[in-house]
């Protein structure tokens, strides 16, 4: 299984695995992660799953156009890695991704 | 589910129940009129948390439904004779489809959309369905329609108003959906009342308009709005009034239970109204308020609401309701707009179609200060442009 390590805003870290098929977004819930809400649930319309993605851009397609728009629009800035974490679905098993979560989504 | 979530998230410890009426775990109801029908959606739909989640931050599960609440001594009782002890009692009963009085309805192959048992079983009709009916153009309706055209069913929408979206949308975006879904080839008979629902055999086979026109149909979907969930609260004693009354703080008529999403009628912060939503972002906003609420927020619950659907490939998003307005600002072209309703001289509701950018910025400006017409002729009516300048302001 793909795993996520979620960077929170203290400094703290939590690596979860995430199930195939699975967002970034989901995953972060299922397990009770703080930082990601994720309010439409994954359909790129609220802004509130964002996160920095700290490496493997290359793993994933570069955001669409309506995420590339939402992500002008997010509670914390937008950075270069900036994504919208219901559009990261890893999909390598053996995949290690590192999230950074910012500090506000709403 | 976002109420029990967010308790837990902010450290609440004490018990926690959660009292369902389905048999499945609590799942996303967006995507029942979207991808739930496309073929390959999973048939446990969407959970919003896995089943796991439930034992890790100790909430329960009791598979009910909630059938009445005793508020003297403090007690739900729950079907099967049992019954579970409350502190503080969150009704987030929902909506449930509103039943049209037409002769014929009650005859099988006339279906309505609310569970996923029944997106699962429209899902299940529609892939041997030749031609189905949709009764109400409304955004379920209407994107039922959507999904069925893309499976290759022959759709018609027969609805009472002269334009789609009616209760939801200005006349622009309407125009729009409804260019979007004939060009699709959905058939849209608009202004035409149904008569009744015709059959043989106990089985529907199509609707008789007002005008005697009969729309064959193998499938006749009902997709005339929503009533509250409100019958609990009723025989409970609570205020009731089209929904469940809340105050300003979402709490019902006994300060110990409170009302969230579908079912609550609550002061709009906007226009001061009082009004009740149908909407995936109401029922979070207020899940995770009462939380906060419970653990001892004493501000007043103020979101500005706000909506989307998917339409075909059109992507609709509403920030607040444009109920009422006196001046409409159309911007941007084509299939990629949005329009500004404005009343007395302030931005009231935005609506956007393909222009997400649009739909955030109205979102962020209505969430702070409601822009003047000033303001806005200012920037041209680029609510881009003014959200930056707000934004580098504050």
């Amino acid at each position: 299984m793909p795993t996520v390590t979620y960077v929170f805003d203290d400094g703290s870290k939590q690596t979860v695995e995430l199930p195939v098929a699975m967002s970034v977004m989901r995953g972060a819930l299922a397990n009770q992660l703080p930082g990601i809400v994720g309010e439409c649930g994954g359909s790129t319309t609220c802004g509130t799953c964002h996160v920095y993605l700290d490496r493997s851009t290359e793993m994933f397609a570069p955001p669409t156009d309506d995420e590339d728009e939402m992500l002008e629009w997010t509670a914390a800035p937008r950075a270069g890695n900036s994504r919208l974490s219901c559009q990261l679905v890893p999909t390598q098993p053996g995949a290690e991704l590192v999230v950074r979560v910012p500090d506000k989504q709403v | 589910m976002e109420t029990a979530a967010a308790l837990r998230g902010h450290g609440y410890a004490g018990p926690l129940t959660i009292v369902g009426g389905e048999a499945h775990l609590p799942y996303e109801r967006p995507p029942l009129s979207k991808g739930q029908l496309e073929d390959g959606a999973d048939a446990a739909g969407t959970p919003l948390r896995p089943e796991q989640f439930f034992t890790d931050a100790d909430v329960a599960l009791l598979r009910g439904p909630a059938v009445e609440v005793d508020r003297l001594r403090q007690i739900v009782y729950v079907g099967g004779e049992r019954w579970i002890g409350y502190d503080h009692l969150v009704l987030a009963t929902g909506s449930r489809p509103r039943r049209l009085d037409l002769p014929g309805v009650a005859l099988r192959g006339v279906t309505t959309l609310r569970t996923l048992d029944d997106a699962l079983a429209l899902r299940r009709q529609l892939a041997t369905a030749r031609r189905i009916v949709v009764l109400g153009a409304g955004f379920i309706g209407m994107e039922i329609a959507s999904a069925a055209v893309k499976r290759g069913v022959e759709v018609t929408v027969l609805e009472v108003n002269e334009r789609v979206l009616s209760r939801s949308v200005t006349t622009p975006v309407s125009t729009a959906v409804a260019a979007h879904h004939r060009a699709h080839g959905v058939q849209l008979c608009l202004g035409e009342r149904a008569a009744r629902v015709v059959g043989r055999d106990g089985r529907a086979t199509g609707v008789l308009t007002e005008w005697g026109r009969l729309l064959p149909a193998d499938l006749v979907v009902l997709g005339v709005g929503a009533v509250p969930e409100d019958d609990l609260a009723r025989r409970a004693g609570l205020a009731v009034d089209g929904g469940v009354l809340v105050d300003r703080s979402l709490t019902t008529s006994d300060p110990l239970i409170s009302a969230i999403g579908d079912c609550a009628v609550v002061g709009d912060p906007v226009t001061g109204a009082r009004r009740r939503l149908e909407s995936i972002q109401n029922a979070t906003d207020q899940g995770r308020y009462v939380a906060a609420r419970i653990l001892g927020e004493l501000r007043p619950y103020r979101a500005v609401p706000w909506f989307w659907s998917n339409q075909g490939s059109l992507k609709l998003q509403m920030v607040s309701l444009a109920r009422e307005y006196d001046d409409l600002v159309v911007t941007g072209d084509g299939d990629r707009f949005s329009v500004l309703c404005l009343l007395n001289g302030r931005l009231a509701a935005v609506e956007s179609v393909n222009d997400p950018g649009t739909h955030m910025a109205a979102r962020r400006l209505l969430g702070r200060s409601v822009p003047t017409e000033t303001e806005l002729l200012a920037v041209g009516y680029d609510l881009r442009a003014l959200a930056r300048r707000t934004t580098a302001a504050a």
